[in-house]
């Protein structure tokens, strides 16, 4: 009976440390479905601008290429602008990604892996600004 | 204008369904297609390819972490070599001749294909034992078949061999701009000896990551063209979405016989290049 008792109780366990990781998965694909749905739609409205307009909003052959800049044309209504936009929320997806499994190794206790998703953050930022110097 | 948005639609919807189905960014389809087909130049090309890379990765990871098909602590833990080796490839770029480089992971390609066309006609891994390693880091997993109906449990065996590969796999993507998915798969299939839907998708998962740094820089550099790289990104998007969907229904051996030719294909192409045919 006893013994009965146990393996209920280490079931329950099982049970409940699957439901965490499951969760968790949940959480990331939910807040990916979430960003990829948006940067796709402001892609679509910018390219239909495009296209319905005929005017990028910049002169010929020149675009936007700081986040800043993007901004301004995308509050400017600038079809480029907001085609960049979606473009750079859909780049930002992967790198969010990594942030919010940092987050949830964390809520799970599992350091060892939230240390290696910190580490694989900073190695991008750091490819990112040697990128940026070169 | 019209047509030409359609056209990199249409192709870029192919590159996200096999891209999702295979683990691969979809630059072997968006860059020949843009340049041999519509004159892009090849800047712009690989600019929109790896926009394209994000968006197989983005795109399909919806569906393969939700299911438990990505193994994250696989993707994260082997994620560490492939950064670091994509900023060792940028820098010893001026240092190694590229030629040299394409014949050498020509011939490696070449092997791995003959090597996964032995291992053809398993469903599953058999026999694999776990690396001391791959227990230590929590490295196995499950997630569930839906052709097989039942729960797959699964080792994981050559972690360092493994991660070695994976460190090659980003220095080359940082060297020659390819590879990101395809070493990845093979590693994870060959030496790590993971079912091939786990290792599809786990790459899935991480070639985005790899790529977003990449891109950040292109970006900035202006080889991103958003009427180019805009329907590349949509195309792309609902390609993979519906790649994951027929992923997940086929078996194993069939997703490997996509991969095999694809493999064989990159690999005389790499080559042809090295050797200059």
């Amino acid at each position: 009976m006893e013994k009965e008792n146990n393996k209920d109780l280490m079931l329950k366990k099982e049970n409940k440390e699957n439901e965490k990781i499951i969760s968790m998965e949940l959480i990331i694909s939910k807040a990916l479905n979430i960003g990829v749905t948006t940067s796709a739609i402001i892609i679509l409205i910018g390219l239909l601008m495009l296209i319905i307009t005929g005017k990028s909003g910049y002169p010929t052959g020149y675009y936007p290429t700081s986040p800043g800049e993007i901004l301004k044309g995308f509050f400017s209504l600038k079809s480029y602008a907001i085609i960049f936009t979606g473009l750079l929320l859909l780049i930002l997806t992967p790198v969010f990604r990594v942030a919010v499994s940092i987050i949830t190794f964390l809520y799970e206790k599992d350091y060892l892996y939230a240390g290696i998703s910190t580490l694989v953050f900073i190695i991008l930022i750091i490819s990112f600004i040697l990128g940026k110097v070169e | 204008m019209v047509l030409t948005s359609l056209e990199i639609l249409a192709f870029s919807f192919i590159a996200g369904f096999f891209g999702a189905l295979l683990g691969l960014g979809g630059g072997i389809i968006v860059i020949p297609a843009l340049t041999l087909l519509l004159g892009v130049d090849i800047k712009y090309a690989i600019g929109a390819s790896i926009v394209s890379v994000i968006a197989t990765s983005s795109g399909a990871a919806v569906a393969y972490v939700r299911d438990k098909i990505t193994n994250l602590r696989i993707g994260m833990f082997l994620e560490i070599a492939t950064t670091t080796g994509a900023i060792t490839g940028a820098y010893i770029a001026g240092l190694i001749s590229p030629k040299y480089l394409y014949i050498i992971f020509g011939i490696v390609l070449l092997y791995s294909a003959f090597a996964m066309l032995r291992k053809g006609h398993e469903e599953l891994p058999q026999n694999v034992v776990s690396h001391p390693l791959a227990k230590k880091l929590k490295l196995e997993g499950s997630y569930f078949d839906k052709v097989l109906n039942k729960e797959v449990k699964y080792k994981v065996a050559g972690v360092y061999s493994g991660f070695g590969t994976m460190y090659v796999a980003g220095v080359l993507s940082g060297l020659l701009g390819i590879g990101s998915g395809i070493f990845k798969v093979m590693a994870m299939d060959l030496f790590m000896k993971l079912p091939m839907k786990v290792s599809t998708a786990t790459s899935n998962f991480m070639i985005g990551v790899t790529a977003a740094a990449s891109a950040g820089v292109y970006l900035m550099r202006g080889y991103i063209d958003p009427k180019i790289a805009g329907p590349v990104a949509l195309g792309v998007l609902l390609g993979a979405m519906l790649g994951t969907k027929v992923m997940e229904k086929l078996k194993n051996t069939t997703i490997r016989k996509i991969f095999i030719p694809v493999l064989a294909y990159i690999s005389i192409q790499m080559l042809i290049k090295g050797l200059g045919v």
